[in-house]
């Protein structure tokens, strides 16, 4: 919420002097110091600023209205109240700062030791945190005032003991996140003593968190204290903004102003303490990031600038219908920080028809995925359709002029006509449902048929795809089988709706070399089988001998060459394209071999090649 | 699974024992005094030397602190030196008022915190700012400053509720509501907007997942997605505020309480420590250790039941 008006650099975090200019930029920031000086300022001139005592008493003239005297009226002792307030700041503030030094003289040592060396510490100090942790603050507090008296100061020392953990576990998750870094070993390996490697390296990481949490805690020892008093349990010899609150409260129906003051004076000092955290944590990110995010989230908001209505029934272009796929001079950019698009696609064409394989190669980046993403509907929020259209089956999924992909019309294709393997077996699963859930759900949803028709679909699928006991492995969650196992199950269930079309997106990458092998066969025996079309995108020219009809081969964002696979593994044209090739074959079988193999599937050769 | 309620249990008692012994040996120090302010400044030196004695404060700590153990093992945790009423049946009577009090709120604020979060996190837009600024602004104002203000403009400036309640063990159901209904706002506004900031990042987390987008390409419906998926694995992160805030309420009531006159454990907290009526003041802490250790455990149940993976080991 709160942005720097200009963010400038990159994350600033190390530069102190940066830091303390994007808070005074901040204006959140910049009142929350603002407030906050103005606080110091009353607690430090109280003798001077307030006219009289904070306990002097003139009876003769209680729950009076401001005058020139007593400029916010008396209370009901006819004690002043602005003398009252102004006091008030600093006991208030300095029981603050005492609660927050406890903490962080009691947390962050533990911390530190609990992190850097683990251990027996370690577990015992994590023990009592959890112990602090799970106590009601107040009844403690009630306990440690009915034991040690009404002191703010003992209060405000408990208080820092029991919100000490905050920093313990703060410190404690840093340091353990550095201690294992590289250039922290080379410190020790360069022989530097414990105390030096954790007073220079580590402490530098956790400082800004711990800057963050202090603004917070000030917040919310100040609440606690003067909640104390308001209930009545304070100090009634010492004026601080609870007790006037308590003071206020009971006389809430003569006097109601009486309140007023102490719960503004409250208000504002926790507010600041907590924008000022908010400020600093907002300088300490990366500036850069919040602005993208932001703009993302502009554009993510209505700007869908569809084309006219009645439009979408735009007919494709005479003659292209019988492709499967076919996307034309396709364009895919992302918004940036300066208002430019990035282009992560650009003016790519190529179809794919019904029984066909096509390849899509490129190095990581080369906008293969982002390509494959846009015939499913699957892009990310940010991205936008820069230019070009995409056909399925002979209607527009991206018409010309679109600007994002029709999620109307891919939604009644997705899973139903167009299917997808992913990349990585593992994260594509959800680990709270057991498999046998996520096989069935979809072909209810898509096809229609009931939970025991859709059950036995994919006891056979999971047969199909070469499990070995389809029973065993539907009842089981994702975290209790195999990253091969867990791909046979996402190809299951890629083809459980009986799609026309199947993206799969690097499908073997992730996987083990021997299961590499038996996955790129299982999807070829699908494909011959179904006759489905398949967009395989990969970066390895092995596969796509192995399994494409046609290749299409992408360098940053562009096509640089496609065809069919024979013609461009035996004479690729473009210069990328005989890098990719070189690359894969240095030190390997003669190029020949490649390709006569590519003909004849199953070859144990190119396999080899192919990794 | 069962192995592991025991543990946590077992853990539970460890946890128990070392409270009641730290707050016995804090409450030992203001004891000093305590049979002359039962008695009355006029009671005689004989009188108080007697009920020192009655009251066992001649013996030394340890002994004082077994023997109450002992008994509360058994239950029985004594009866308030101050009123002579049992210490259980006193806590029994202040308990449903505090429990409702919070369960409700809990339940307004889980419910709320969850709609507002997701909507922030899908929808983004003016919902998100809302709820970006609301976790600030929520942060900034004490919960008791700002039951203040709702008790002097709702209860005393326009007298749309009671400003005390009466909650009496006879009262019917509209007078619980009545009195409730301040008190709930008060905790609800307070907890809502953070619990829902916390949301909203725990499902933005779970719709950058690979699984989110898989289950998009397999034809499932984004309400589907969102509700049965994203929120499932999203939830953990929202129980563990909620359950935080929980533990947080159990002390913020005792001011709450205060403010809106209810009778609940927290003005029974505020009496006893006052007092110094150590009977009364260990059952008070026994019993908010209890619950909160009881909430804690059904915390972890529940995360275990919603991440298999947990529930494993």
């Amino acid at each position: 919420m709160s942005q720097p008006v200009e963010p400038t650099g990159q994350s600033g975090t190390v530069v102190r002097s940066r830091v303390v200019v994007k808070i005074l930029k901040n204006p959140m920031g910049l009142i929350a110091i603002a407030i906050l000086l103005l606080m110091v300022v009353l607690a430090v001139f109280a003798n001077l600023l307030a006219p009289f005592d904070p306990n002097f008493a003139n009876i003769g003239k209680t729950l009076a209205a401001p005058d020139a005297v007593n400029i916010l009226g008396t209370d009901s002792v006819g004690r002043d109240v602005w003398s009252r307030l102004v006091f008030g700041a600093r006991t208030t503030l300095l029981s603050a700062l005492l609660c927050a030094a406890v903490a962080v003289g009691i947390g962050l040592p533990a911390g530190l030791i609990a992190g850097y060396y683990g251990g027996k510490f370690d577990s015992a100090a994590n023990w009592v945190v959890n112990v602090l942790m799970s106590l009601p603050g107040i009844i403690v507090l009630l306990t440690v005032r009915a034991a040690l008296g009404p002191s703010v100061w003992i209060s405000m020392i408990a208080f820092g003991i029991l919100i000490s953990p905050g920093y313990f576990r703060l410190t404690r998750t840093a340091v353990q996140s550095v201690r294992n870094e590289l250039y922290v070993d080379a410190a020790r390996v360069a022989g530097l003593s414990d105390r030096a490697i954790i007073s220079r390296h580590i402490f530098s990481v956790v400082r800004a968190p711990i800057i963050i949490q202090t603004s917070m805690v000030a917040g919310i020892a100040i609440a606690i204290q003067s909640g104390l008093e308001f209930l009545g349990l304070g100090d009634p010899s010492v004026a601080t903004w609870g007790v006037m609150l308590n003071e206020g409260f009971k006389n809430v129906y003569l006097t109601p102003s009486l309140l007023l003051w102490p719960a503004i004076a409250i208000g504002l000092t926790i507010g600041a303490l907590v924008l000022l955290g908010n400020a600093i944590r907002d300088a300490l990110e990366d500036a850069d990031k919040i602005k993208h995010r932001r703009r993302n989230k502009a554009a993510g908001a209505p700007v869908e600038r569809s084309r006219p209505k009645g439009k979408s029934t735009d007919t494709v272009e005479a003659g292209t219908e019988h492709h499967l796929v076919k996307v034309s001079h396709l364009g895919v950019g992302y918004p940036q920080a300066d208002g430019s698009i990035k282009k992560v696609v650009d003016d790519v064409s190529f179809h794919v028809d019904r029984g066909e394989v096509l390849g899509i190669v490129g190095e990581s980046g080369s906008g293969k995925s982002q390509t494959a993403f846009s015939i499913l509907g699957l892009l990310p929020d940010a991205a936008r359709i820069v230019a070009g259209s995409i056909q399925f089956d002979g209607d527009y999924t991206v018409a010309p002029g679109d600007d994002r992909v029709s999620q109307g019309r891919l939604s009644s294709l997705r899973g139903k006509r167009i299917s997808y393997i992913p990349q990585e077996p593992m994260s594509n699963l959800d680990p709270a449902f057991t498999i046998g859930y996520q096989l069935v759900t979809p072909m209810m949803r898509v096809l229609g048929i009931s939970k025991a028709e859709a059950t036995s679909r994919a006891m056979k699928l999971l047969d199909d795809v070469g499990i070995r006991f389809p029973e065993q492995t539907f009842k089981a969650y994702p975290h209790e089988v195999s990253g091969g196992m867990a791909q046979r199950v996402l190809i299951a269930g890629a083809i459980s709706c009986e799609p026309d079309l199947i993206i799969a997106d690097e499908p073997t990458t992730a996987l083990d070399v021997t299961v590499q092998a038996d996955v790129l066969d299982l999807i070829r025996d699908l494909q011959k089988r179904l006759n489905v079309g398949v967009i395989l995108v990969t970066h390895n020219f092995g596969v796509v001998s192995d399994l494409c009809d046609r290749v299409a081969v992408m360098q940053n964002g562009r096509l640089v060459e496609d065809g069919p696979v024979r013609e461009i593994l035996r004479n690729p044209k473009d210069p990328y394209t005989q890098k990719l090739l070189a690359s894969m074959l240095e030190d390997k079988e003669p190029m020949t071999m490649l390709v006569s193999a590519g003909t004849g599937p199953g070859a144990a050769a190119e396999k080899e090649v192919a990794l | 699974m069962f192995t592991f309620i025991l543990r946590r249990l077992a853990a539970g008692v460890v946890v128990l024992a070392a409270i009641s012994f730290l707050t016995y040996f804090l409450l030992y120090f203001s004891s000093a005094n305590i049979a002359r302010n039962i008695l009355g400044e006029y009671a005689s030196q004989e009188q108080v030397h007697a009920k020192e004695i009655a009251l066992g404060l001649d013996q030394p700590l340890l002994t004082r602190f077994f023997s109450w153990a002992g008994h509360a093992i058994t239950g029985d945790f004594g009866t308030s030196w101050f009123t002579s009423q049992s210490v259980v049946s006193a806590i029994s009577e202040r308990l449903p008022v505090t429990l409702t009090l919070v369960v409700v709120a809990i339940l307004c604020i889980a419910v709320v915190a969850t709609l507002l979060g997701m909507a922030a996190a899908v929808k983004r837009g003016w919902i998100d700012k809302v709820v970006q600024t609301g976790a600030v602004i929520g942060d900034a104002i004490p919960g008791f400053v700002l039951a203040i203000v709702l008790v002097t403009i709702f209860a005393i400036q326009m007298k749309i509720f009671p400003a005390t309640s009466n909650i009496a063990p006879d009262a019917g159901a509209s007078a619980w509501v009545a009195s409730l209904t301040l008190p709930v706002i008060a905790l609800v506004i307070n907890g809502v907007t953070s619990a829902a900031q916390q949301i909203r990042s725990a499902v933005i987390k779970q719709l950058e997942k690979d699984y989110v987008r898989t289950l998009r390409s397999r034809g499932i419906s984004e309400r589907e997605i969102l509700f049965k998926h994203v929120l499932r694995s999203a939830a953990p992160a929202g129980l563990t505020v909620l359950s935080l805030q929980f533990v947080g309420m159990l002390g913020g009531v005792v001011i709450i309480e205060q403010i809106f006159a209810l009778p609940g454990m927290g003005a029974l907290a505020v009496l006893s420590t006052t007092q110094g009526d150590i009977p009364l003041v260990m059952g008070v802490v026994l019993y908010t250790v209890v619950i909160v250790i009881i909430v804690n455990l059904l915390v972890d149940l529940i995360n275990g039941w919603l991440n298999p993976k947990v529930r494993v080991s």
